[in-house]
């Protein structure tokens, strides 16, 4: 981050501590209905903060008030200022990704290039040209997201050893940028999952506590941000892929609006609800990928032409703002996410973030979504359906594992028995069945009314609200292995998010707290939704709302 | 093309010249109908035809039953690149040469529509009096088969980008002629599919995916054919309608255009169908014609045995071998395609103006050029020849607007330069000759500056070699002076004609006392006199005058 013109001592503390955002415990207990649990967490660092604000000369050293900074940026700024060659960045983090990664699983495969990748970005520093805005920033990418030469298995063993011809048009924008993709991240197979136990080669655990689940599907990118594996990374988020590992993770996650982020080179779940998103430490790392990546594709005829506006330049302004920034902004608490079935935990970390907005100036008003409860089997409805036809290219004829036979028939049963896991097949069979002849009317049709009305409901929501907030998973991290026998389970756990890809709208996930659990306690990430296209809304919301956060450091345990 | 059918039509099946009559009677009939075009005309057609079916079925090798034949055809677009990628296609082209990763399906890919398909079909659509569906979406068509990289096709279901047409058809002159209507369903735009070339030994298949993925459009067409020869026109005329449109080469050997029929027989007067047979492999039409004889003709048979239930809905191969049709695969119940709109790619909408351009845009249509070549008098089998292809139409219409005179030029075209292109195996559009020059030869024939017979050297110069009619007429002046000058100096010939009338006076009193039939006689003698170059025409016009003794 550049720093903030400097005007008096307290706003250079302003910036660095957020010390007028402080709220003593005094005035903050009766306002929301924290657990003891919260508060404990709270409490060394907000003792560090109450010293720091009775005496705001002395420069803050408990590092757990530092507001997550750019990695991206300071990455920039020491290539820029000759302070570290791009070859010591990649070092660093390729030593970090070999220690941890025994722990934590996250690549599923890790480029042998990227030394050689950076020491090319430092001749260019050397040569002073012009740099990209990802120069020598090392981008994990989903393993569903294709990038040329380099293994793109979607997770699938049926596609185990396939390398795509060509880089997906994400991946492009992020090289063309300077980033280095430093590897393939572990995800369910297909996306079809919220955990990676689906994946069809390996687990990942959380950092947060490695007897725990990522989140899923895209758990591999968001644990290694999550790890400092990467600086950030790609995601895809059909039902809540992004958002959900980067609740459990504790990193920021971007699912942006439908068709903001081109799908060309994504391998495709269910094509109506699929979006390339994006991991980051902080907003401010989120907003430059996604203006890299994002714009109009001519390979992807369901990309927008909607103008794209620069997502991170008015992040650098807000170092300096007012006390009360949000002023004036109406966020809606979904009142559906906030009751039963919802981690009390989670439940109090979302108020108590609510809570903070309203400290921003922010209005909070609860909203009810009557067709909430409606998007869970809708969804699961229309991405078996799309998945069922998406998914039946894998049949080994041109691609891919094929099963040695005689037989055309067996040809196709055996390849796809051998090489597709059992998520995958029991979607593939949900799909068939919704889009058979005598069932559309029931089921695909049906969830698709039901999709229009949620869009509705949204909309008028949107209409009243700026935004709207809600938990991202009704849940923090579970264990390892707690949900694979019980699937609706798992599917429950996708009711924040569902209902946000049937209507094709933006939503960030900020953390935003901490539940028991694991060593360090769990991270809980806050879900903002907004309306099509208001991304550059989002962030900003988001930045001022992670930048004025107290007392939260979400940096795992196990750095 | 329509030479060789007819002809197979011939050895095939004799009862068509018997019917002509009736046939002929319902031409008349039709004719009055479609001089005024709308919706209303079309449906009193259509019963118009129903209810004269009937009597074609009344003939002897139909037994008391009528034949209910619908086609599907595909037409293959001839667009530069296919429908949902970049690729070209190129027939013939070595197998898996113009692919790439979209058309094979690999994984993260994605369709985008190129737009002349949507162009492409819509003149379809107009050229078939079809209703346009301004906003129409694509659908996913799901099956497996090894040629199909997707495991779907992308396609038309339930709204199709034209529906509710029509065509009119002229049957050839030599069965009778008579003019038709058959009701258009539907047209929709799809992909193609790749191949499979199987092995000798059928012990593996390869891919060749080189045509997955080349823009079709598929036009179904009512049950409203009775016989193989009005199916067989039928496609023949959605031919020259792809080919007037310039959307398609329409070839059918190479698979730019083929046509699946399904045939089914009913007693007469029964309204429920007949279980329908589809009919897949034939590659001429002909070969369609006889193909749907056959056909009918075993299902009548089946059904005057009293064994209509061994007829099964099933798909029947054509072997031209053996001219007949065999089983190729009985179909188990209604396949499930399971169809659902295809998510990656937005709804086809059209303007009002877009169509509007296209409209005004329509070339001439072969039933239009039928209708007015008509009026000028031409024989029907002049017309039907001229308005076959649109080249030779094109050529025609050029040397018409050069002032040609209608029949004459037909003549030519018909006669001297079709045999010369059938000779050289030329198209229209490679002869050297003009529809200038050609309007040219027939004016310098009708004023008499050459004579037929010279007219004829002088077009054959002009289809092999070029240039023009006055300059060929000038070289040969040089050249051969003694073979083409011709004396058209009246008082020149007026010389000989007096020369000669005084060397027979004879004749000429025979000539005088009635024998009128004398003249060819002294217009010979005159001819003699002249070593063959007086102009005929002023000889006969200075002879008639001087035999007559009017000055």
């Amino acid at each position: 981050m550049p720093p903030p013109p400097v005007r008096s001592p307290s706003r250079l503390l302003l910036c660095h501590c957020r010390l007028p955002f402080h709220i003593s415990p005094q005035t903050r207990l009766p306002l929301s209905h924290n657990s003891s649990v919260r508060r404990r967490f709270h409490c060394s660092a907000v003792s560090a903060v109450s010293a720091l604000s009775s005496d705001p000369q002395i420069a803050p050293t408990d590092l757990t008030t530092t507001p997550p900074s750019s990695h991206i940026l300071s990455i920039r700024e020491s290539l820029l200022s000759r302070r570290r060659t791009a070859a010591d960045v990649a070092g660093e983090y390729l030593d970090r990704l070999r220690r941890t990664e025994p722990h934590i699983r996250s690549f599923l495969h890790v480029s042998e290039t990227t030394m050689r990748e950076a020491e090319e970005v430092d001749r260019l520093v050397a040569s002073g040209k012009d740099l990209g805005p990802l120069a020598g920033v090392l981008v994990g990418v989903k393993d569903n997201i294709c990038t040329a030469g380099m293994p793109s298995t979607g997770g699938s063993r049926i596609l185990e050893g396939y390398r795509p011809p060509f880089d997906a048009t994400a991946v492009r924008k992020l090289k063309e940028a300077g980033a280095i993709v430093i590897g393939k991240t572990n995800m369910d197979e297909f996306g079809m999952g919220s955990t990676t136990e689906g994946s069809g080669f390996q687990v990942t655990a959380n950092p947060w506590d490695i007897s725990r689940v990522p989140g899923g599907s895209s758990g591999g990118s968001a644990a290694a941000v999550s790890a400092k594996q990467c600086v950030v990374s790609l995601g895809s988020d059909t039902g809540g892929s992004v958002r959900q590992p980067a609740s459990f993770c504790g990193v920021v996650g971007l699912k942006p609006t439908y068709g903001r982020v081109s799908r060309f080179g994504l391998m495709a779940y269910a094509s109506s609800l699929d979006v390339i998103g994006c991991f980051g430490a902080s907003v401010i790392d989120s907003a430059i990928v996604l203006n890299v990546v994002s714009g109009h594709d001519r390979f992807d005829s369901t990309s927008s032409t909607h103008e794209v506006p620069d997502y991170a330049s008015f992040l650098m302004s807000t170092d300096h703002f007012e006390s009360t920034p949000l002023k004036g902004l109406k966020v809606g608490m979904i009142r559906e996410t906030i009751g039963d079935g919802v981690d009390v935990g989670v439940i109090s970390s979302i108020k108590a973030a609510a809570l903070h907005l309203e400290e921003l100036g922010a209005t909070i008003t609860e909203v009810s979504l009557p067709s909430f409860s409606l998007g869970l089997p809708a969804y699961y409805v229309l991405a078996s359906s799309e998945a069922s036809s998406n998914l039946s290219r894998y049949d080994g004829v041109r691609y891919g594992n094929r099963a040695t036979v005689d037989e055309l028939n067996s040809l196709y049963g055996d390849s796809r028995a051998d090489g597709l896991g059992p998520e995958v097949k029991m979607r593939i069979l949900m799909g068939t069945y919704a889009l058979s002849a005598g069932y559309y009317d029931a089921y695909y049709k049906r969830a698709q009314q039901v999709r229009t009305l949620i869009r509705k409901s949204f909309k008028d929501a949107l209409e009243k609200m700026d935004i709207l907030v809600s938990p991202a998973v009704p849940s923090p991290a579970y264990k390892i292995g707690e949900k694979v026998n019980d699937p609706l389970a798992m599917y429950a756990g996708d009711i924040m998010t569902v209902n946000v890809n049937l209507a094709g709208l933006p939503a960030l996930v900020v953390p935003c707290g901490f539940v028991e659990g694991g060593s360090a306690g769990l991270p809980v990430g806050l879900q903002m939704i907004g309306s099509s296209f208001s991304e550059e809304k989002l962030l900003r919301i988001g930045h001022i709302f992670e930048q004025t956060l107290p007392n939260y450091r979400f940096v795992p345990p196990l750095l | 093309m329509a030479l060789i059918f007819h002809r197979g039509i011939i050895a095939n099946s004799q009862f068509f010249s018997r019917s002509s009559g009736v046939l002929f009677r319902r031409l008349r009939a039709s004719r009055s109908c479609t001089s005024a075009r709308g919706e209303g005309t079309a449906n009193t057609l259509k019963e118009e035809l129903i209810q004269v079916a009937p009597k074609r079925a009344l003939e002897p090798n139909t037994h008391g039953f009528e034949a209910i034949i619908g086609i599907e055809t595909h037409v293959q677009l001839f667009t530069l690149t296919k429908a949902f990628c970049s690729c070209p296609y190129v027939y013939g082209s070595r197998p898996n040469t113009t692919i790439c990763p979209v058309c094979m399906g690999h994984p993260g890919t994605l369709p985008v529509l190129n737009s002349k398909v949507v162009e492409f079909a819509v003149k379809l659509g107009l050229a078939l009096n079809c209703g346009l569906s301004m906003t129409s979406k694509f659908d996913r068509k799901h099956y497996f088969y090894p040629d199909l990289p997707k495991g779907y096709q992308i396609s038309q279901f339930d709204i199709p980008i034209a529906t509710k047409g029509f065509i009119d058809v002229d049957l050839p002159v030599e069965f009778g002629g008579g003019h038709r209507r058959f009701g258009i369903t539907r047209v929709h735009m799809e992909e193609d599919a790749g191949k499979l070339l199987h092995s000798e030994t059928g012990s593996y298949s390869q891919v060749d995916l080189n045509r997955a993925g080349v823009p079709l459009l598929e036009i179904v067409s009512e049950p409203d054919m009775r016989s193989g020869l009005e199916a067989a026109e039928y496609a023949a005329e959605i031919q020259r309608l792809v080919r007037f449109l310039g959307i398609s080469n329409g070839n059918m050997q190479e698979g730019s255009l083929r046509c699946d029929v399904n045939v089914s027989v009913r007693p007469i007067g029964q309204s429920k169908f007949g279980t329908k047979v589809e009919i897949k492999n034939m590659n001429s039409f002909s070969a369609m014609s006889r193909a749907i004889d056959y056909e009918i003709s075993r299902q009548v048979l089946l059904h005057s045995l009293g064994q209509s239930d061994q007829i099964f809905q099933e798909t029947r191969l054509w072997e031209e071998g053996a001219q007949k049709t065999f089983t190729m695969r009985k179909k188990e119940g209604l396949a499930d395609y399971r169809y659902f709109p295809e998510p990656d790619l937005p709804e086809v909408v059209l303007t009002k103006e877009f169509v509007d351009k296209l409209c005004q845009g329509l070339p001439e249509l072969p039933e239009a050029k039928r209708r007015r070549y008509e009026k000028m008098d031409l024989a029907m089998q002049d017309v039907l020849f001229l308005a076959n292809d649109n080249h030779v139409a094109e050529f025609f219409d050029a040397s018409l607007e050069n002032g040609a005179d209608p029949k004459l030029a037909a003549n030519w075209i018909m006669g001297d330069i079709s045999a010369f292109l059938k000779n050289e195996r030329l198209s229209i559009t490679e002869i050297k000759l003009t529809p200038f020059e050609l309007s040219e030869l027939i004016a310098s024939i009708k004023n008499g500056t050459i004579s037929g017979k010279i007219g004829k050297e002088i077009l054959f110069e002009l289809l092999a070699k070029g240039g023009t009619v006055q300059s060929l007429i000038e070289e040969k002046d040089l050249v051969q002076a003694s073979l083409i000058f011709l004396i058209v100096d009246p008082a020149a010939i007026e010389a000989l004609v007096d020369k000669v009338l005084a060397a027979n006076p004879k004749q000429l009193e025979q000539y005088r006392a009635g024998k009128t039939r004398l003249q060819g006689f002294f217009a010979g003698q005159v001819m003699k006199e002249s070593k063959g170059k007086a102009n005929p025409l002023v000889l006969n016009k200075i002879l008639g005058v001087k035999l007559k003794g009017e000055s």
